[in-house]
């Protein structure tokens, strides 16, 4: 701050020496006064994947409760799967900071909704378009949001499940898996859809079970605790801590 | 002109407790031609009549739209109504850019109230001399809006504004009962009898100078075309709702207004 | 900028490569765009995959967005811009329908579309574009471009994952290029909408990124019908 030269200042007396008057710059010290920021390059304390797929009557999201640092499977009991209103229910995955900036950001619009008191409630549909502009802006600041955010709702009678990334690509599905998830649970989703597409409820608590399962042995940043969120007509259930049951005896047979 | 000193400033009281400002900008509302709105259980239906300033001038636009579901009509200044229904539009195009769906009638309304209030607070402005009718429909069904220069909105089941709108509110609180169970053909010929009633003897409901907007469970707000309008002043013609004593003053020559 | 920051060095943990953790604003979502136009009809079809290197995101996702009556825009690319730039369009064609009392023609839009891409000339929309609709003569038009704005008038194009692929096969089944004793003469519907059907599967065989199925609009006088086809899911 001190060593600033500009048009009206002396040059330093030596090459990244002093200026006349001002303090010494120890090497390695130098301290360079510029505009830029230095923007989130990459996710921190860190969530694995989310899991969700509409049945029958509803939608289920499921996430595991940990946030890693890295490697290091830092917090065990970050819960990621939130209720949104009456009507939305949402996951997400990656940066849990982000994750908790962008929930206040979410149940701060709630809130005002409410305060309008005019019977309107966000509609799923809606927050995931919100969401889309919110991430696609923070992306094109070139300072995103690092998660995978994953919409589950009723609208208009039926299901909807929706998800948005750090970039602000969104689409809808009927299964959608972020992280690991994409490539070791949603197979076993979209075959199970596939082959019995008006799933019930408890088909769908089973099957996301079993995916939580198959993700905790081989998604090392998984963890075996974990949340589901199930929205039907009859509104919204945050379960859990759930277990997944762990069963390693025949680990030693693989290899 | 003056009533008394208390009007020279929006911002001023006067000592029984009222704001001239706001109170003149009403009365300028009343300077425009007449608009009716009405709704039935389905529908949410604005019938105007159109001005022309003079003779060699074409008719003013009355009806204008807003959004997919939604529409206004206006009495009072024309320049105000334009740059209100500028505003409406834009808060429109950001609400669906957000959300993905047409905002709600009253998030609107509640929008425009404030705008039109801010305007009655301060030394600086003035009120807006305009007053609004808007038609909408959403989850809860059609809805009829009134904006006022105070900056208030009302919820109607039916509402109608502007020059002479004395004979036409008569004929609206007669018949308003039985406006839910109106069908849509229905409820548009109250709303021409009803914008007939306010007319001078020697002049007549056509299709140049009235202008029909419907909005409703399955149609997108929509001004109906001179042929339409004509197909429904056919729907009633012959009949007469003009009250018996006509005691109407000469036509105002105001061209501000419309 | 972005200064390098020394980080200790244990050799025990050391891996093959630095993990560098970069931000990219764009991505690539695949996905190809082919569209053919007529005397009286234009046909534009897109695939629905929508996936980013191995990886399907959806297989149901159409790339065609309506823009009015008579106008398909077809986008292939960056979604999360397409998303956007779709979202910035049909606002605009709300505003110059509301301020000048008539929906703006496919020229119109199609010039629109050139400005708007252009006005992000140094940040791009990451989008391979395709607007087709019927011109002011009610004649089928196929306007392409590239993503910062260029624009180009013709009766056939393909674009997308498998644009370079498909537009020699358009060339010489469409355009009729480089053949000898051919007359000059548009196609008939039915030959286009053959000929779309047909080069996608051509495209799914060959590119990873086009598959699952298409979607096609068909846009005459009478407004725009909807057509899907299935693709090979692998």
């Amino acid at each position: 701050m001190f060593n600033t030269v500009d048009a009206y200042s002396a040059p330093p007396l030596w090459k990244n020496g002093p200026s006349p008057c001002a303090f010494h710059n120890f090497p390695g010290t130098n301290c360079e006064n510029n505009d830029f920021t230095q923007h989130s390059q990459a996710p921190v304390t860190t969530a694995t994947s989310v899991i969700a797929f509409t049945f029958n009557t509803g939608v289920i999201i499921g996430g595991d409760l940990l946030a890693s640092y890295g490697s290091l499977a830092r917090y065990r009991n970050c819960p990621r799967v939130m209720k949104v209103n009456d009507n939305i229910i949402m996951g997400a995955g990656g940066d849990y900071a982000d994750f908790q900036y962008v929930k206040d950001l979410v149940d701060q619009k709630i809130i005002e909704e409410d305060c309008l008191d005019d019977g309107f409630k966000l509609k799923p549909r809606s927050l995931y378009c919100w969401l889309t502009r919110i991430m696609y802006n923070r992306r094109s600041r070139f300072d995103p949001f690092w998660n995978n955010f994953v919409v589950g709702g009723i609208q208009e009678g039926l299901p909807f499940l929706g998800t948005v990334d750090k970039l602000g690509t969104a689409y809808e599905d009927n299964a959608i898996c972020t992280g690991y998830g994409a490539h070791l649970a949603l197979p076993l989703i979209r075959d199970a859809l596939e082959k019995n597409p008006l799933m019930s409820e408890e088909e769908a608590k089973a099957l996301l079970t079993k995916c939580m399962e198959v993700l905790f042995y081989r998604d090392a940043r998984s963890y075996p605790k974990y949340q589901i969120g199930v929205i039907t007509d009859d509104g919204v259930k945050i379960e859990g801590p759930l277990e997944v049951s762990q069963k390693w005896d025949l680990a030693h047979m693989i290899h | 002109m003056f009533r008394n000193s208390y009007d020279y400033d929006v911002t001023i009281w006067s000592p029984q407790g009222r704001l001239f400002q706001v109170e003149y900008a009403i009365e300028a509302v009343k300077f425009g031609s007449a608009i009716v709105g009405l709704k039935n259980t389905t529908d949410a239906v604005l019938v105007s009549l159109k001005k022309a300033s003079s003779d060699l001038a074409a008719f003013k636009k009355k009806i204008i739209e807003i959004d997919e579901y939604l529409g206004v009509t206006y009495s009072g200044l024309t320049a105000d109504a334009k740059l209100l229904t500028r505003f409406l539009r834009n808060e429109c195009l950001s609400y669906r850019y957000t959300e993905n769906v047409c905002i709600p009638a009253e998030r609107l309304l509640e929008k425009l109230s404030r705008k039109m209030h801010v305007a009655t607070q301060r030394y600086d402005q003035r009120p807006f001399g305009v007053g609004m009718l808007v038609a909408g429909f959403d989850s809860k069904g059609p809805h009829i809006y009134e904006a006022c220069p105070s900056g208030t909105f009302f919820n109607c089941k039916a509402m109608t504004l502007g020059g002479r709108c004395q004979s036409a509110r008569t004929y609206l609180e007669k018949n308003f009962s039985s406006f839910p169970d109106c069908n849509l053909e229905e409820i548009i010929k109250h709303g021409l009898r009803a914008l007939q009633s306010t007319l001078p003897k020697n002049l007549n409901l056509t299709n140049q100078n009235v202008s029909i907007g419907v909005v409703g469970a399955d149609c997108e707000f929509k001004i109906f075309s001179d042929e339409e309008v004509y197909n429904h002043l056919l729907l009633i013609e012959g009949e007469n709702h003009r009250p018996d004593c006509d005691e109407f003053d000469e036509e105002d020559d105001n061209n501000e207004v419309s | 900028m972005a200064s390098v920051v020394p980080r200790p060095h244990y050799p025990d943990y050391s891996t093959a490569a630095p993990v560098n953790h970069h931000f990219s604003p764009y991505a690539d979502n695949g996905g190809s765009i082919v569209a053919i136009a007529g005397d009286d009809y234009v046909v534009i079809g897109g695939d629905t995959r929508l996936s980013t290197g191995f990886q399907i995101y959806t297989r149901q996702q159409s790339k065609l967005f309506s823009l009015s009556k008579t106008t398909v825009l077809g986008c292939a690319g960056c979604w999360c811009d397409t998303l956007t730039l779709t979202r910035l369009l049909s606002a605009r064609m709300q505003m110059y329908e509301q301020e000048h009392n008539k929906v703006m023609s496919t020229p119109a839009a199609a010039q629109m579309l050139s400005t708007v891409l252009y006005y992000k000339r140094f940040f791009p929309y990451y989008i391979s574009n395709m607007l087709v609709g019927l011109d002011n003569d009610g004649k089928g038009c196929v306007y392409s471009y590239d993503p910062i704005g260029h624009c180009e008038r013709s009766n056939y194009r393909a674009g997308g994952s498998a644009g370079a692929l498909l537009q020699p096969l358009l060339d010489n089944q469409v355009g009729m290029k480089n053949m000898q004793n051919i007359k000059d003469e548009s196609i008939p519907l039915e030959r286009a909408l053959a000929i779309i059907k047909d080069v996608f599967v051509s495209a799914a065989e060959r590119d990873i990124y086009t598959g699952d199925g298409i979607h096609i609009n068909i846009i005459t006088k009478d407004g725009i019908k909807s057509d899907s086809f299935p693709l090979r899911k692998d």
